[in-house]
């Protein structure tokens, strides 16, 4: 039936393989990825933002300086969404130390989904993430007047008590996947399913789609010599790519020794 | 053996325990079986009886009603203005046609059907790829409502807000037809035989 599938890494079908490549000296830091995520994926917020250690924000950006003083200073933005690891065995971090079995890794589209109806709050899984990509809900989300209209019907929002995070907007492929199959098609096209960040994204720093088709963006640009991933010495193998001309950047990708090496 | 062992076992044997444990049992069995299931869910009548049977007649097949959106969506219970189409003025002298026009139709609002399917909010599920991809009928998740002559009345579970279709009439789990349930289970069992994949993000949203 689906005989264009490859065998992955781990014995399974693997269909797609979705991830990001993100252009670090395009992005500005201007945030529209996280207001546009907000909104697409139903993320709750509470009155006072200021407290980021309790407020939830699936894609994050991150400031980073070179420590440098005028007029040497440079600062860059990382934007951080989920990276979706595969792990280089095939173990992501959260989904080998879940107990419940509320998060998994779906070989056919290389994400890593979150269940939060069955998530019971132990937060193993916010522990083993190297990138802080998971949030807990300490309240139930609360709607200002009338915002409860105009929610998403395609995100179930999350309770009380519940760890979530970014699922690379899937609720998009879903509806890309429906609208192939009444046309009578299996595949996908490129544009047909892409993330409401990189959507929104105004200096097209963002560039989604499957890292193992050769003709989309992505497959090209991470093979660009100046793409990194953070922390890739972990063995996360993560899905989302990085990509900057500045060799400071690049470096600040993983916890390098004084002197040491870095890409 | 003391004198009180003696009492225990005397009193054990006695046919008034034999006849308490099967009052008993059947007590229990039937506050399990037959109050339990009234209690746990609330009965709600459909907005207005709608037959089948005679609209499958007079609009020739199910895609007039229920049909495929161009995005792939699909457009579930019709709308009012479907009905407009044929229902402007009464067609015939049914009390419930009636109902249809001076409830609905005049004041142009929305009928609020309830729906016997209705998954939880975290569930997604595609008609797309059962009914185009799958060819699946209709009948084999929902059984003769197509060609029923009369609504059926909708139960509700007082604790969860499901539809009782979900878990099914029979309170034992129990299932002859392949409709009868449809808990993720269910979803599972069948996905299992046709081979397809079986994350989590299939299902749930
Ligand atoms: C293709 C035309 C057509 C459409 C569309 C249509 N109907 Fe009808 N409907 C009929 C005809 C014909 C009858 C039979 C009239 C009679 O002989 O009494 C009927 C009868 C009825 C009756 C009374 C008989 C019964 O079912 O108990 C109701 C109620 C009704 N329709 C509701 C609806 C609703 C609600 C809709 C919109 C979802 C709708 N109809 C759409 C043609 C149509
Ligand atoms: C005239 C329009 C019309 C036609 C034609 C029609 N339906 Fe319906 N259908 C409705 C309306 C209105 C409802 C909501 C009332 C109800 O639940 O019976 C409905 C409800 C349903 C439901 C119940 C969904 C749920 O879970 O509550 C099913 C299943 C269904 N239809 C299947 C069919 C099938 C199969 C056919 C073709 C054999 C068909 N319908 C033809 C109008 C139509
Ligand atoms: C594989 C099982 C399956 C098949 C086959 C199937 N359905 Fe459904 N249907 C469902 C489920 C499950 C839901 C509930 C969806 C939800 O709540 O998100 C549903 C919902 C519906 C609804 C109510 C949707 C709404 O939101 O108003 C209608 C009407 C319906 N189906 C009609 C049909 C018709 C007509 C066919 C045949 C062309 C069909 N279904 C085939 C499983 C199925
Ligand atoms: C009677 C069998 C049957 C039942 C019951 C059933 N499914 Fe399916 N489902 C299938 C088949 C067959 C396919 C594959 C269609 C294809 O792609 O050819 C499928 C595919 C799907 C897909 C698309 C997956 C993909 O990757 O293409 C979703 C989503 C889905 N089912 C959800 C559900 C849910 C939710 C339920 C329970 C409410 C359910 N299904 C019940 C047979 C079933
Ligand atoms: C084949 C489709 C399918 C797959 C795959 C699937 N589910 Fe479900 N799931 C459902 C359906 C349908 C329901 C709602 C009916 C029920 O409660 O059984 C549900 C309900 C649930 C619920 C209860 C939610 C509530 O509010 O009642 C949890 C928790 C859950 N699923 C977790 C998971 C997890 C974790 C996975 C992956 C390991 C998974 N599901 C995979 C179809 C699926």
């Amino acid at each position: 039936m689906k005989e264009e599938h490859k065998e992955g890494a781990h014995g399974h079908v693997e269909k797609y393989k979705y991830g990001m490549v993100i252009d670090l000296d395009k992005c500005t830091g201007c945030g529209a990825c996280m207001v546009a995520c907000m909104t697409e994926n139903n993320v709750p917020f509470r009155k006072d933002e200021s407290d980021k250690l309790v407020s939830t924000a699936w894609m994050r950006v991150f400031k980073a300086t070179n420590g440098k003083s005028y007029p040497d200073i440079d600062v860059c933005y990382f934007p951080r969404p989920c990276m979706h690891c595969e792990g280089d065995h095939g173990h992501s971090p959260c989904v080998s130390v879940c107990p419940a079995v509320a998060t998994d890794y779906d070989f056919e589209t290389g994400i890593v989904s979150q269940i939060p109806t069955r998530c019971f709050g132990c937060r193993y899984c916010m522990a083993a993430c190297p990138y802080h990509a998971r949030y807990f809900n300490w309240w139930d989300p609360v709607w200002p007047d009338k915002m409860e209209k105009a929610l998403s019907p395609d995100v179930s929002p999350r309770m009380r008590g519940v760890v979530e995070k970014c699922t690379f907007c899937f609720h998009r492929f879903q509806r890309a996947r429906d609208k192939a199959y009444v046309e009578g098609r299996r595949e996908i096209r490129e544009d047909e399913y892409q993330t409401a960040c990189t959507q929104a994204c105004p200096a097209d720093a963002i560039t989604f789609g499957d890292l193992n088709n050769h003709e989309h963006e992505v497959y090209k640009l991470k093979k660009s010599p100046y793409a990194f991933r953070l922390l890739e010495r972990l063995g996360t193998n993560p899905k989302v790519y990085y990509m900057s001309t500045r060799s400071w950047v690049r470096r600040e990708g993983d916890n390098y020794l004084k002197g040491e090496k870095s890409k | 053996m003391s004198a009180q062992d003696e009492k225990n076992k005397a009193a054990a044997s006695s046919p008034i325990v034999i006849v308490f444990f099967v009052v008993g049992l059947a007590v229990s069995l039937l506050v399990g079986w037959s109050i339990f299931p009234k209690l746990l869910y609330s009965q709600k009548k459909q907005p207005i009886d709608f037959s089948h049977s005679i609209h499958l007649d007079a609009a020739g097949d199910c895609e007039s009603c229920h049909y495929f959106r161009e995005d792939g969506s699909f457009s579930g219970i019709p709308e009012l203005s479907n009905c407009v189409e044929c229902h402007e003025e009464a067609q015939g002298e049914d009390p419930e046609e009636i109902k249809l026009i001076e409830n609905y139709i005049e004041p142009n609002k929305e009928i609020p059907w309830l729906v016997y399917s209705r998954q939880p909010d975290c569930v997604f599920f595609s008609h797309a790829a059962h009914v185009n991809m799958g060819e699946l009928e209709c009948k084999t998740c929902h059984g003769m409502i197509g060609e029923s002559d009369h609504v059926e009345i909708y139960e509700e579970n007082r604790i969860t807000g499901y539809s009782r279709n979900i878990w099914g009439k029979s309170i034992g789990g129990f299932k002859s037809n392949t409709w009868d349930r449809m808990k993720m289970d269910d979803c599972a069992e069948c996905h299992d035989e046709h081979g397809t994949r079986q994350a989590c993000f299939v299902c749930h949203k």
